[in-house]
């Protein structure tokens, strides 16, 4: 089962990493929630995977049985997936805000919006006789 | 959201409440078995998400008794006063401090319990903010 | 003292609150201050007689055994006097002088600061704590000279200053370190005891320059000197407080602390008495090609500070003793002259010097106050500063290389002679330019008057003043017990015909002001381009030409070519090191997978690679939707029930999240061209098989966890729980879910603000 995890993992990770290189902002969105949940996935596989051993300790037990799952990596993937729907949550309303702003969700044209496009500010002209 | 469904409507009547009950299940339950504060909050959102599709934003802000922010707020508040409590007590920040008999319904009441419900407010609080907020815009 | 320092950052909080009280001369209020600071040194002038020493003592971070402790001296003694004073003047001046200003609190709460970080420098007895201090008389300098922060030329001056001091500081806290690391302690007062120890090791060379870079920058010594007229952008009571006599000597004050420990070493000496030279001679120089009264005052500062620094480089204690003698009087005639320039630029609106005549009729107390102070700069007895000069003459004759030295020397005073009957004479003499001109309130002409019969009085009464102040702090300076005598009148002495002879040839050069000043300022024309200002300007375009060329190379806006980069760089670290350390790794052995997994996997593999195809917006929501749902059943498939409801949960509010913006978002169009997809779905491939091969290989080893043990066998017997992962997210590591949490409520916030409060901006115009 490793191996179709792995495949799992870098094929999320693959979309992920395609997506986020498009020039739309929209497929750079998706592409964040594919690499989110890619990378929620690599955590858990590093915390080894144990099928069927929840790390509940069952009732009349003081603590849960060997070979219990990995439970440190379930509660950081945990409160993960919930920060990334408010990641995700603002990423929207910024492509949204954005697109409706500018009218246009092309990564190349927003490369100019907010300095001038070849940004050269000088730092200040020599002034003679100053001193 | 303007073109209601009559089955949706009924539906909902009905799964809202269930789902209410089932979240704060999920919280109570939350310390033993699967369960607990961000999912309950999950959960709960849900059944109010559900409400504003069928009938409105507008209506579910009327359903609230207090407004998404003040909820997370409150949510965040507790949280943090859970952690504060045991200082009062001069124990260090978040120690866990428990009630020492159980209480009906409830169980086992402690100071992690209070931060759980903290955090299941500010997600319910969190998550309806966020989409009543798109939704309305 | 130490609550004397704390009351001082209460009096920075307070201070804006406090001007504002509707009491009649409520800014006067801050004036409390200095005038507790006045008291306590009056109480401590008995100790300060017999060299007994105040100390106090508060632990600052005590696992580092740093302490801050606090040593009142003869040194620290003179310098806080200076402080207490001047400061309780300039209160009582500002409040007149910028009266009815908008920012009056802001003004005050940085005057406050400054002034408990002066008296921090000099009662340090901790090397880092003077340092602390230290940079924060910079940084309320910077704020007090970009004061009137609307004009950019301010807001440069302020910068420039703040750069070169800051530069120097870096400087200085890296000679600091090196001095205490070579010395075993970082306590200035047993540093000075081990003085020979310190000179003798190898790191004493670099120790010395460093700490000379942070002096001289901060005592505006030449190649550094050009901030500190800029610095005159300032109000002039900060002028006259910080940029001449108090901040700026602090460079001094350093330089006359570490004597015993760095100094009387023939590096020591050739520099400071170089850099002092060349000071004090270029800033009586430069000064003369001035016409604004502050600039002409200005850059006799920077000459004045390059005499201390002069002094102090030939050592002798009777170098010593004309250095602080010197300070003093500096101080107390230089203080004076600033707030008369005040005073005439309130009155008249300009201080340029040309335009400038007759106010004397117009405005006699000022004009008075100007005369004493002017006296005293100018070198007559019965004034300080003619003691002052007699002993700068006096210990300059005594040095071995005395013939060259006294040559500049006594051409710099004639120089400051000459600026001193411009700023204090000039403008009052002739007919009356101004009509309008008159008298300012007894706030702005009673504290120069005041410093200025000081002035006279401490000529007169030299003896006294020699005794209380100069000998406890030249003491402190040569670390052995010394007598100071002075007097205003030694008879007839090389010295003094010498300082006969600088007053005529001042009064000389007075009457044909003109023409001297005509050639002086050509040649400073010509020289000009050469300036360190320049190189300084140089140095900043440079600064910014190469932040830009980085910038744009590496911060070019494409998105998509930092992530090729992150890309590219990780395959190329983590195939190096794979490389590398192949050995021990192993890929897993094969396991025939169950029916069901393969098919979930199969659902997973088909809905990326249709999410990447798909232009549809519809259909892009249901394959994340799917993905995200498979994905969960791997979750509740390999023990982790929890993650499994939660991602459910998730996956369906990101579900109805898309759905309540759909058709606000642009269409999901593909906008490049067949190649550039090729191109990047190659790179994302690479990307994704290196991950697929490290999963492999970290699967593969056996776990090993340090904590999770711990809490799989607390979690019952300490937090009363038995769903482990429930109990680390509220318990175990409640503080991390804490901070999520605040993460969440952010991103809530950031939402409405995103939404709302742009489209009312919208709505409004």
């Amino acid at each position: 089962m490793n191996i179709l995890i792995a495949l799992a993992t870098g094929a999320l990770f693959t979309g992920g990493l395609y997506m986020m290189m498009r020039r739309s902002l929209v497929r750079v969105l998706v592409g964040i929630l594919l690499l989110g949940n890619a990378i929620n996935l690599t955590i858990f596989a590093a915390g080894r995977l144990v099928a069927f051993t929840p790390p509940i300790i069952a009732p009349g037990q003081s603590r849960p049985p060997d070979g219990v799952a990995d439970p440190l990596t379930q509660a950081l993937i945990l409160t993960a997936i919930v920060i990334s729907f408010g990641i995700t949550a603002f990423a929207v309303a910024l492509v949204r805000q954005t697109y409706s702003q500018t009218g246009t969700d092309d990564l190349d044209l927003l490369r100019c919006t907010d300095v001038p496009c070849p940004p050269e500010p000088d730092w200040e002209e020599p002034q003679e006789g100053n001193s | 959201m303007n073109g209601r469904s009559l089955l949706l409507n009924v539906a909902v009547r009905y799964l809202m409440p269930l789902l209410l009950i089932f979240s704060v299940f999920l919280l109570l339950r939350g310390h033993n078995e699967v369960g607990g504060g961000f999912v309950g909050g999950l959960v709960a959102a849900a059944a109010f998400m559900l409400y504003a599709i069928a009938h409105s934003p507008a209506e579910v802000h009327d359903l609230l008794p207090v407004s998404p922010r003040t909820l997370f707020t409150l949510g965040l508040f507790m949280a943090l006063l859970s952690g504060l409590l045991p200082v009062f007590g001069n124990q260090p920040f978040q120690t866990g401090l428990w009630l020492p008999e159980p209480l009906p319904v409830l169980g086992k009441v402690g100071t992690p319990f209070l931060f759980d419900t903290g955090v299941y407010l500010l997600v319910i609080g969190v998550i309806l903010h966020i989409l009543l907020t798109l939704a309305e815009d | 003292m130490v609550g004397l320092l704390f009351s001082g950052l209460a009096a920075t909080l307070i201070a804006p609150f406090i001007v504002r009280l509707p009491v009649r001369r409520a800014a006067w209020l801050p004036g409390i201050f200095p005038a507790a600071i006045f008291a306590y040194l009056l109480f401590s002038l008995p100790a300060m007689h017999t060299s007994r020493e105040r100390i106090a003592s508060l632990a600052w971070v005590p696992s580092l055994e740093v302490d801050l402790t606090f040593r009142l001296d003869g040194l620290g003694f003179l310098f806080s006097l200076l402080i207490a004073l001047i400061g309780l003047l300039v209160v009582l001046y500002a409040s007149d002088y910028l009266q009815g200003h908008p920012q009056l609190g802001r003004f005050y709460a940085a005057l406050m600061l400054f002034m408990t970080a002066m008296l921090g420098v000099v009662w340090s007895d901790h090397l880092l704590g003077l340092f602390v201090f230290w940079e924060l008389t910079s940084i309320s300098s910077y704020l007090l000279i970009g004061f009137n922060h609307e004009e950019e030329s301010s807001r440069k001056a302020a910068l420039q200053a703040l750069l070169v001091t800051g530069g120097g500081g870096l400087a200085l806290l890296a000679g600091l370190v090196l001095l205490g690391l070579s010395g075993g302690t970082f306590a200035l007062s047993t540093l000075n005891l081990r003085g020979e120890v310190l000179r003798a090791s190898p790191a004493y060379p670099l120790a010395v320059g460093l700490i000379l870079l942070g002096a001289l920058t901060k005592s505006a010594q030449f190649p550094f000197h050009f901030w500190l007229p800029g610095a005159m952008a300032a109000p002039t009571p900060v002028s006259a407080y910080l940029h001449s006599a108090t901040m700026v000597k602090a460079g001094v004050y350093l330089l006359a602390r570490l004597n015993p420990a760095l100094g009387g070493t023939p590096l020591w000496n050739t520099l400071l008495v170089c850099f002092g030279l060349i000071t004090l001679a270029g800033g009586a120089f430069l000064a003369l090609s001035q016409h604004d009264l502050k600039r002409l005052l200005a850059y006799t500062t920077v000459g004045a500070l390059g005499g201390m620094v002069f002094l102090l480089g030939i050592g002798t204690p009777l170098a010593v003793k004309a250095a602080l003698t010197f300070l003093l009087a500096h101080a107390l005639y230089k203080g004076a002259l600033f707030l008369v320039a005040g005073g005439i630029d309130h009155a008249t609106h300009t201080r340029d010097i040309r335009s400038l005549s007759g106010l004397a009729r117009a405005m006699p107390w000022t004009a008075s106050g100007a005369l004493l102070a002017g006296a005293s700069m100018f070198g007559l007895p019965p004034t300080f500063g003619f003691v002052a000069k007699e002993l700068l003459y006096e210990s300059t004759l005594a040095h071995p290389a005395a013939g060259w030295l006294i040559l500049f020397v006594f051409l710099a005073m004639i120089g400051m002679g000459l600026v001193s009957a411009w700023v204090a004479i000039r403008p009052f003499l002739g007919p009356l330019s101004f009509h309008h001109a008159h008298e300012n309130s007894w706030l702005l002409w009673g504290p120069p008057l005041l410093l200025g019969s000081l002035g006279i009085l401490a000529g007169w009464q030299a003896t006294a003043v020699g005794e209380l102040l100069i000998q406890p702090a030249a003491t402190a300076i040569l670390g052995e017990a010394q007598k100071v005598k002075l007097s205003l009148w030694h008879g007839i002495t090389p010295y003094f015909l010498l300082s006969l002879a600088t007053m005529a040839l001042a009064a000389m050069a007075y009457l044909w002001s003109k023409p001297v000043q005509k050639s002086i300022e050509r040649f400073f024309a010509h020289l000009a381009p050469l300036g360190p200002e320049r190189g300084y300007r140089r140095a900043m375009n440079g600064l910014i030409h190469l932040a830009n060329f980085q910038t744009n190379l590496w911060q070019n806006g494409y998105l998509r070519v930092y992530i090729l980069f992150i890309i590219l760089t990780t395959l190329a670290l983590a195939t190096g090191a794979l490389l590398f350390n192949a050995q021990g790794l192993h890929l897993p052995a094969f396991t025939p997978p169950r029916f069901y997994e393969v098919l979930l996997i199969g659902i997973i593999l088909a809905g990326v690679g249709a999410v990447v195809r798909t232009t549809s917006r519809l259909a892009t929501i249901a394959l994340l939707g799917t993905v995200g749902l498979s994905i969960s059943l791997i979750y509740l498939l390999y023990s982790a029930p929890d993650l499994a409801i939660v991602q459910f949960a998730v996956e369906t509010l990101t579900v109805i999240l898309f759905v309540l913006v759909i058709y606000r978002l642009p269409k999901f169009t593909r906008i490049q061209g067949q190649p550039a997809r090729w191109f990047d779905l190659f790179v994302a491939l690479a990307g994704g098989t290196l991950m697929t091969l490290l999963v492999l290989l970290v699967t593969s080893e056996t776990f090993v966890s340090l904590v999770s043990p711990y809490f799989n066998a607390s979690s019952l017997p300490l937090a009363k729980g038995r769903n482990v992962v429930n109990v680390i997210l509220v318990d175990f590591r409640g503080f991390d879910t804490l901070g999520e949490i605040t993460v969440l409520s952010l991103a809530a916030i950031g939402v409405f603000a995103l939404l709302r409060l742009v489209s009312q901006d919208r709505k409004k115009p």
